[in-house]
């Protein structure tokens, strides 16, 4: 994690970020979601101009990556063994709000396996673990903020909040760009998935654009054939005030 | 009409969710052979400048109980004031010294301890000097987008006073609830998402 590994021929960024839209995010408290009830602060949050704490962030190298990382069917799998279920890819760019790629984020994913069924020791969906499945894999994007992972399509499953909600197929993204004022968590769906509307977590956000952007295409232009379906998603995390003229005095 | 100005929006932000640690701390739950170890775990080496500290962080719900699901990440500058991070352009962090730290709270006690160095001053913005301080986010089920604060030290009470964050906050109260106070070499840092002590969150 020094400055060495960051991608040779970019300039660093240092201009504070746009604003966050906290009408386009869910709100932090959402009753239907019933455990957002008491984790939700009530006080308004502090407006605070970026200073260089919120302006800068870690960056990570290829080094810490293993070869199998992005590709969950086999990085858990005994030898000779793969994860059950539909095999797709996932790929796509991590772009910032001026459609500029970022590159050099790192993504790290999480998700249950075909059956719906996490591998966590407070997990208590009868669906069976999948002995060849973690659940996890993180890459890191190039130059251009483009990434691919191979798994298999997560199940929907069943959650304690209402009596009968169930979560629909997703993958759980958490990404870091360049400053640390751009970390994000979020969480993949699939087009087509009738169960998106119904659920509760996804109904956190109130603009129905807002979830479409969440929701991977099926794109059979990029499958590999006879091997995985891809769906495509990109990633959009805050811009930055690029300041064609110096009108701020930056640290000391 | 005008011309569009063709910016995208950010990806709206969901839940962490209650299973953030198989992706984020895989060996923590037993998820192990994946990765050779957890992410951000180890923050200093024995080479590290400064002066070594523990931080202690907890996070505690409406109802006063501890998270034991939460997830922790700190960003911090080094000895020298540096960050770790191309965008600090006013000189080269410590080496041995990565600033950023992510660990699990405990499924038990809801605790988390950060093996760290005590950071030096950064400046704001207007190139007053800020206090030494950690930025903090939090993730968790229940908390639909990541929580941002920062804790202050409780033995810098002058540079407290003058740090411009801390000024900024009107009710003067509330300011206590971004500074750990000071036991040993461990500062421990009560995190309240809400009640009477409701610590100041940031939208930065
Ligand atoms: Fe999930």
């Amino acid at each position: 994690m020094t400055k060495s590994r960051f991608p040779a021929n970019r300039t660093p960024e240092i201009g504070a970020f746009f604003q966050r839209d906290r009408n386009w995010h869910p709100p932090a408290f959402t009753p239907a979601y019933k455990t957002s009830v008491l984790r939700s602060p009530q006080r308004p949050l502090l407006s605070l101009d970026n200073t260089l704490s919120e302006l800068t962030g870690p960056v990570f190298g290829h080094n810490i990556l293993g070869e199998l990382d992005n590709d969950l069917i086999y990085n858990f799998a005994g030898p000779g063994e793969s994860a059950i279920g539909p095999r797709i890819l996932v790929y796509g760019r991590v772009l910032d709000e001026r459609g500029i790629g970022v590159a050099g984020a790192l993504l790290e994913i999480w998700q249950a396996n075909a059956g719906g069924r996490y591998r966590h020791k407070k997990e208590t969906y009868l669906a069976p673990l999948d002995p060849n499945f973690g659940g996890c894999g993180r890459t890191i994007t190039g130059e251009d903020g483009s990434y691919c992972f191979r798994t298999v399509q997560p199940g929907p499953y069943p959650w304690p909040n209402g009596p009968n909600d169930w979560r629909p197929a997703h993958i759980h993204f958490s990404i870091f760009g360049h400053g640390f004022a751009q970390r994000l968590i979020t969480q993949m769906y699939f087009e087509g998935d009738p169960m998106i509307w119904r659920c509760p977590i996804v109904r956190t956000i109130n603009d129905r654009r807002a979830i479409e952007g969440l929701t991977a295409a099926l794109d059979m232009e990029a499958t590999m054939p006879m091997d995985a379906r891809a769906y495509k998603f990109d990633i959009v995390l805050r811009g930055r005030r690029s300041t064609p003229f110096e009108n701020r005095i930056e640290g000391s | 009409m005008v011309q569009g100005l063709s910016r995208l929006k950010e990806s709206a932000s969901q839940t962490a969710g209650p299973y953030v640690h198989i992706g984020l701390t895989p060996n923590f739950v037993g998820i192990s052979g994946v990765y050779e170890r957890d992410l951000g775990a180890a923050m200093v080496a024995d080479k590290t400048k400064g002066e070594r500290i523990r931080v202690n962080i907890r996070v505690i719900d409406g109802a006063g109980s501890p998270l034991k699901d939460a997830l922790v990440e700190i960003w911090q500058a080094d000895a020298a004031g540096i960050y770790n991070s191309p965008s600090d352009l006013r000189g080269s962090a410590d080496p041995n010294f990565t600033g950023w730290g992510r660990l699990p709270t405990d499924m038990t006690t809801g605790e988390c301890m950060f093996e760290t160095i005590k950071p030096g001053r950064v400046p704001f913005f207007d190139g007053r000097k800020m206090a030494p301080h950690l930025t903090v986010w939090i993730v968790a089920r229940g908390i639909n987008i990541g929580l941002h604060t920062r804790m202050y030290f409780g033995d810098e009470e002058t540079a407290n006073a003058e740090d411009p964050v801390l000024m900024r906050i009107e009710q003067r109260e509330r300011v206590s609830t971004l500074v750990a106070p000071r036991d040993g070499d461990i500062y421990k840092f009560d995190i309240h998402l809400q009640g009477m002590n409701e610590t100041v969150f940031f939208d930065i």
